[in-house]
């Protein structure tokens, strides 16, 4: 009956969302107020409505009804509950639901969180944030329901992929979904705005904070899935250039981008045009994510659901949503003409950079990540392309990105001179230049990795606190930290996330040039020495899980004699699934992580045994974490809160200057 | 008894463990290269796995080949030559830079070319047109007198 409820309430979600987006479009284009006032109870409902149906669904996880096709599909009463709950949306129909879910929560916020939108705008947002339900929702219901009955239902289910179960992975899609479906509201608001024919600083100001929002979730997410892949997938490798990754990174890139842009519209009125792209590009490319992971039509390790049939309904989604929305931009992008005018070196140019290699560095990763297709449908070459190729094509720009960074970021507006904003920097540099060297000098063979991704790291981080140095004003020491407080949030999140940005880059370097690897055949009792650890294997036992078993060993690493670390690597099978996972041990340090896998039984009795010592590991998702940090206290900045209204009454529009 | 059963149904059970220690050169050097040169060659039956992570027996055949040449003393782009030429570029995780494959691999570059180039010539028209725009001597004058109120 619960789930019939569940059902019942996503079709009536269906048909408020139809409603939600043809009567405030009509009634913005009459302007008929009582008609565009529809849209703030209906996305309300909707989003009402959609989180019954999820709940409706959850408790058929929870509850374990296998006479619900999906149950018995991604669920096994053994399953931990954690487990059932995440496996509602470990599964094609249910991360569907919940995609649809966060988009209506969005619309819902937009009602919530937008009582200082003009009415005809906020009416417009709504009728293109519905739209899109009204797209995902028909998808759902008429080829992907996660509602449909069994005839005969079986005793138990099929359980779900046991790689998925990992608190890790229970959240990563979540946030991704987040940042993701965040990004339409970039999309709306763009849309919006087009059809208005205004771009101006108070709109720059509306659309800032949701794709902040949107971006920090996919940073978030982003690094949650490659901190899972770290300890989960393989052998510490913690990016792969998969497809479904490449789908998260593209978004993430293209908002990045439009995060900055957006400051140029909302500080100089300059970029508008641009600025709109990049957001109908931003979602063009979440929708691009969600056709990769569904369609099948790019084979990945993470793809569920490959389903050409679905994939072309979602290819057919993508066209109307991306076709309709470009074409809108042709005919409308000339009314939104520029108001303040930079010069060739100023603030507004760095930012020019700063999106160019952003936008590019993202489409490197769109065509690497389709052109095994291409080449196939176009040149019949049957080829691969992996990360070898990204990590020479995609590397140069993010480079590129570093070097420009702290200098673009101390750039005044309008008009600059280099030389100028270099002037405080020269410390910044100096100490770049002298990590390199220092590095260069000390690490063991001849990789220019280490010594680059140092120099770039220290450059970015010191760049970062010189730029904060300098928006405290003059004086003593003491007088400007006493300004710390008092500095808009903005100019804190930019620190945090430029250094976040730079701690990322060299933690990247790091791991990869630095990493000790040694893969041999270990007996019980016997010890080897890893870098300057001595690791013992002391006992190889068989452990009983929840739904798994499990050969567990145990290991001691010891420095000098004195215990470090006592670490458990498994290796398990999940009966149900069939499937054999390994779960490596990590011993995590502020420098080094320890990073022990056990393998196979050898014919002389020892067993394979992995080890790695990976420096710096956690400083790639501290830094992920950063940028994320960043994003939220920019987030927090006052002039979102107080000043978001403020769209001066005499600001004429666009079209009739 | 019954937990020495289960330990070994579970070893049988699972697949082979990426790089053996079995499989590993004596020659660090030599070791080193096939690592190097197994990390771009993908595994022909998986998903997006290169050689040497990949636990399908396949790989571990493919490995073996790869130290068996560089052993007999081939080259390093021999012996991808010798794996290519058995299993098609498919098995390269890097394309090779000729033919259709130039679009791939200078798509990046051109595009930064180009928007570097339309930005360039965007900015410099728009700074110029300010210029043109700057104030008229009316409008100096009116300047100036209202700064002298």
């Amino acid at each position: 009956m619960i789930i019939e409820f569940g059902h019942f309430c996503l079709v009536l979600a269906f048909v408020v969302a139809v409603v939600q987006t043809s009567l405030p479009l009509w009634g913005a284009h009459r302007g008929d107020a009582r008609l565009m006032a529809v849209g703030d109870p209906a996305a309300v409902i909707q989003f009402l409505l959609i989180a019954a149906s999820f709940a409706a669904l959850t408790y058929g996880f929870v509850t374990s009804d296998f006479s619900l096709k999906l149950v018995v599909e991604n669920s096994h009463t053994d399953k931990p509950m954690l487990y059932k709950v995440a496996g509602v949306w470990g599964n094609h129909e249910g991360s569907l639901l919940l995609w649809v879910l966060i988009l209506a929560g969005f619309g819902a916020c937009a009602t919530w969180f937008g009582g200082n939108l003009p009415a005809r705008l906020k009416a417009r947002v709504l009728a293109v944030q519905g739209s899109i339900g009204v797209a995902f929702m028909a998808f759902m219901l008429w080829t992907s329901n996660p509602f449909l009955r069994l005839e005969n239902p079986p005793m138990n289910g099929h359980d779900l992929n046991p790689l998925l179960q990992d608190p890790g992975l229970a959240f990563h899609p979540p946030f991704l979904y987040l940042g993701y479906v965040g990004l339409s509201m970039s999309f709306s608001f763009a849309i919006a705005a087009l059809l208005e024919g205004r771009v101006d600083a108070a709109w720059g100001r509306w659309v800032r904070p949701w794709t902040l929002a949107a971006w920090i979730f996919l940073t978030i997410g982003i690094a949650m899935g490659s901190w899972w892949a770290y300890y989960e997938l393989g052998w510490g490798g913690f990016w792969f250039w998969d497809p479904v990754e490449n789908a998260s990174f593209m978004p993430w890139l293209i908002s990045a981008a439009l995060l900055h842009s957006a400051i140029v519209v909302e500080k100089r009125e300059s970029l508008k045009a641009w600025t709109i792209l990049l957001a109908i590009l931003a979602f063009g490319f979440s929708l691009t994510g969600t056709f990769i992971v569904r369609s099948g039509v790019i084979t990945s390790v993470h793809a569920f659901a490959n389903d050409p049939a679905r994939g072309v309904v979602i290819l057919g989604i993508l066209g109307v949503f991306m076709g309709g929305a470009l074409t809108l931009f042709a005919f409308r992008a000339s009314v939104l003409e520029a108001k303040g005018v930079f010069a060739v070196i100023s603030r507004e140019t760095a930012l020019v950079a700063n999106n160019l290699l952003l936008a590019v560095a993202a489409f490197v990763v769109f065509t690497g990540t389709i052109w095994p297709l291409i080449a196939e449908l176009v040149f019949a070459r049957k080829l691969s392309v992996g990360p070898p190729f990204f990590d020479a094509a995609f590397t140069p720009f993010m480079v590129g990105l570093a070097v420009i960074l702290p200098v673009g970021a101390m750039l005044p507006w309008k008009r600059a001179e280099i030389g100028r904003a270099m002037r405080p920097l020269r410390g910044a540099l100096v100490l770049a230049l002298a990590v390199g060297l220092l590095v260069y000098a000390v690490q063991t063979g001849r990789s220019a990795l280490g010594p680059v991704g140092a120099a770039l790291g220290a450059w970015v981080v010191s760049g970062a606190l010189v730029d904060l140095w300098q928006r405290l004003g003059r004086g003593a020491i003491s007088a400007r930290l006493g300004r710390l407080t008092r500095l808009p949030r903005a100019d804190l999140g930019k620190m945090l996330a430029h250094s976040g940005m730079g701690v990322t880059i060299f933690a990247v370097a790091a791991m990869t040039a630095w990493v000790t690897e040694d893969i041999r055949t270990v007996k019980i009792g016997e010890s080897f020495a890893l870098g300057r650890y001595d690791v013992t294997l002391l006992a190889v036992n068989s452990v009983q899980g929840p739904n798994y078993s499990s050969v567990m060993a145990d290991m001691r690493v010891s420095a000098g004699g004195a215990q470090v670390a006592l670490l458990h690597p498994e290796k398990r099978i999940y009966p149900v699934a069939g499937m054999p996972t390994t779960e490596a041990a990590i011993d995590l340090g502020v420098f080094r992580d320890l990073y022990l896998v056990i393998g196979d039984a050898q014919d002389d009795g020892g067993f394979a045994v992995r080890s790695y010592i990976k420096p710096f590991a956690n400083w790639i998702w501290g830094g992920a974490l950063l940028m994320a940090l960043g994003g939220l206290v920019s987030l927090s900045d006052r002039r979102f809160r107080v000043a978001a209204g403020a769209r001066k009454a005499a600001a004429l529009p666009l079209a009739a200057e | 008894m019954m937990r020495g059963a289960l330990l070994a149904l579970l070893l049988s059970a699972s697949p082979a463990f990426a790089v053996q220690p079995d499989e590993i050169l004596s020659d660090p050097g030599l070791e080193a290269r096939a690592r190097a040169i197994s990390q771009n060659l993908r595994c022909p039956v998986c998903q997006g796995e290169d050689i040497d992570d990949s636990n399908a027996p396949i790989s571990r055949d493919l490995r073996l080949a790869v130290r068996a040449r560089l052993v007999a003393g081939d080259s390093d782009a021999q012996v991808v030559d010798y794996v290519v030429a058995r299993y098609g570029e498919f098995v390269l995780f890097k394309p090779r830079v000729d033919g259709s494959s130039l679009i791939l691999w200078l798509a990046g570059p051109a595009m930064l070319l180009a928007g570097a180039a339309i930005a360039l010539a965007m900015t410099r028209r728009r700074a110029g047109a300010a210029e043109a725009e700057s104030l008229s001597a009316a409008d100096k004058a009116r300047l100036e007198a209202l700064m002298k109120k």
